[in-house]
């Protein structure tokens, strides 16, 4: 019993990382209809620095500063995205799919070398605060607090952005402006605005992600490029473009791949890969997508 | 289709045949002049220039933009590492063979499955369905040597075996270098025919309006499948072809990057051109060896042409070389 409490947070954990990373590429997708092949890049860029700023630069400071210095990776993702969307990715809206896919895929190998250069080939660790955390007795297993506050702000994070899409003012012109560019651009809203807004927003996300487990492993070049696919299929289960979608996809990711790593790890990567092709077969626009 | 095609299309089109001929015959003297190591890379070249040819088939003429295409480069180049490892062949011919064989099952299998879809969703499932054969090959260890990959000695070529003192480089400069190019010049005369037949137009009326391709009574899903066939089966002789050059397969040429570096040569080169793929892949090569030699940070370097490319230079070098021809044609003739 208690080894399956282990298995379930160990799913939700995976969950709440996939869910921040696949939610912000299709908030990006659903607003500016881009697939953006560099987003696994913005969370390593997230993960690096938030790293870099625990295990490196303010090594050795009280723990509460530590702390507050975990979402300093996922500022790091919004600012490249605030900088990124308004100089190169706005240009190719409008041109066909094969260039925006291609300008991200470009982006995605620019940015990691900006990471090699900037952190070198070595991985870079913060477990000074996975190790404070310590852990807790799940009946006879000993599981890491550490994760707990990972799926937290998992769930934290799909709360809020629940709160901000549907909720908030800006969020009824961030829908108005996904549904028909045109006519809230006739309607008077700033488009390109929420443009630049929402690529910041879907980059801070992923960022997010990557901060919020660098304690709990080590950043390492190339892990944007494996995240990446992993959010893919989440997106394609859940369906492009939507935010419950990506939760939903995310959930079952999580699961399938916790009930995969113990019952069958050979084969667990392409289970994933084929429920996605499977999904994709059946309903082409995902469990939650609105039909192409 | 029966509108008029346009000026260029209106002169035979067997006029690039003389050019043709000049090109195959410098690429047949240039082993003999330039260095060895000079030579190797334009084989590359030339083998990755059948898979770009076999990509843009479904790009350039069938408007699908796959990005799962690593898939059957590396079925091809696993099908030669599993016929040398299992049974013991030894003939280029039969690894060919081998290749194609296996790449027509595959790309019936994923062929099947994603020409139900276009734009984006075909590009997603693709890649997908690529991973999948990546996860095995990486995971199935003992069966695909995982990441240390599978090793394939020098082939016996039209039968006859390298000499055991025969010097490999050598091999690869004279002996295998023939090979690639005669099978090149097949693959490019083959492709050629496939794309100005009466299928290839048809192919070409669905890329520029399906629906009224569907009106005129064309079975859109049947050439779709049968596109990405031959363009799988393409890909797949190239991964063959790879191998012995290569001497080692590893899981990076399944890996989703290997299916955006196919992509970018058929960009780069040009994609709505016949000869642009090849130009591309060839052009890449090089840019990517020498970009690998001068720098570690080779990667950034490729990913700047690539976004300059797509920025100013959309048709690729030879849209633009063609562009510029005109241009001057037309400035000389007043």
């Amino acid at each position: 019993m208690d080894i399956l409490v282990v298995h379930l947070f160990n799913a939700l954990l995976y969950a709440s990382v996939l869910f921040l990373i696949a939610g912000g590429l299709s908030l990006i997708y659903g607003v500016m209809r881009i697939v953006n092949l560099a987003h696994g890049n913005l969370f390593a860029v997230g993960a690096f620095t938030t790293a870099s700023a625990v295990g490196v630069w303010f090594a050795g400071s009280t723990s509460a500063l530590l702390f507050l210095l975990v979402p300093i990776g996922a500022v790091a993702a919004a600012a490249i995205g605030a900088v990124v969307e308004p100089t190169l990715l706005r240009r190719f809206y409008r041109r066909p799919e094969e260039y925006q896919l291609l300008v991200t895929f470009g982006l995605l190998m620019i940015l990691e070398d900006v990471m090699r250069f900037l952190w070198g080939p070595y991985p870079i660790s913060a477990s000074v605060l996975f190790e404070k955390m310590g852990s807790l007795h799940v009946g006879d297993y000993i599981y890491p607090r550490y994760n707990l506050l990972v799926i937290a702000t998992g769930v934290l994070a799909a709360l809020f952005l629940w709160a901000f899409i549907y909720r908030t003012k800006f969020g009824v012109v961030l829908r108005a402006t996904s549904q028909d560019m045109r006519r809230a651009s006739a309607l008077g809203v700033n488009v390109n605005l929420v443009y630049v807004e929402a690529f910041t927003i879907g980059c801070f996300m992923a960022g997010l992600g990557g901060a919020i487990i660098a304690p709990s492993q080590p950043a390492v070049l190339g892990m944007g490029v494996d995240a990446l696919v992993l959010s893919f299929i989440v997106v394609v289960i859940g369906g492009l473009g939507s935010l419950e979608g990506a939760l939903v996809g995310a959930l079952i990711v999580g699961v399938i791949r916790e009930i995969g790593i113990s019952v069958f790890p050979e084969i667990e990567l392409a289970v994933l890969y084929l429920i996605a092709a499977g999904v994709l077969f059946v309903r082409p626009a995902g469990l939650f997508g609105r039909t192409a | 289709m029966t509108s008029a095609p346009p000026a260029s299309e209106k002169r035979s089109p067997l006029r690039i045949v003389p050019w043709a001929a000049a090109i195959a015959a410098v690429l047949a003297v240039l082993p003999w002049v330039i260095d060895p190591y000079q030579s190797i890379l334009i084989a590359y070249g030339l083998v990755m220039a059948i898979a770009v040819l076999g990509f843009n088939l479904l790009l350039g003429y069938t408007g699908l933009l796959s990005f799962g295409h690593s898939a059957y480069f590396g079925v091809g180049a696993y099908a030669v590492a599993f016929m040398v490892k299992y049974l013991h062949v030894q003939s280029m011919e039969l690894f060919i063979v081998g290749a194609i064989a296996a790449s027509v099952l595959v790309t019936t299998l994923f062929g099947y499955v994603c020409v139900r879809y276009t734009r984006i969703f075909f590009s997603i499932l693709t890649l997908a369905l690529s991973q999948v054969l990546w996860s095995l090959a990486f995971k199935f260890f003992w069966v695909t040597g995982g990441t240390d990959g599978l090793r394939v000695p020098t082939p016996k070529l039209i039968g006859v075996a390298t000499g055991e003192g025969e010097d490999k480089i050598r091999f690869l400069t004279h002996g295998y270098y023939y090979y690639v190019l005669v099978v090149f010049i097949v693959c490019v005369v083959v492709m050629w025919v496939v794309v100005h037949s009466p299928f290839g137009k048809a192919l070409q009326a669905i890329r520029d309006n399906e629906t009224r391709a569907r009106f005129v009574g064309l079975r859109v899903r049947a050439y779709r499948f049968v596109a990405f066939l031959i363009s799988g089966v393409f890909t797949g002789i190239a991964g063959a072809l790879w191998v012995p050059l290569n001497g080692l397969t590893t899981p990076d040429i399944l890996y989703w990057p290997f299916s955006g570096e196919i992509v970018f040569m058929a960009v780069l080169g040009g994609f709505r051109n016949f000869t642009g793929p090849i130009v591309g892949a060839v052009v890449f090569n090089y840019l990517k060896t020498y970009a690998v030699g001068y720098t570690v940070y080779w990667q950034a370097l490729l990913g700047i042409v690539l976004v300059v490319l797509v920025m100013v230079l959309p048709t690729g070098i030879v849209g633009t070389a063609r562009l510029l021809w005109a241009y001057a044609g037309r400035r000389f003739s007043r």
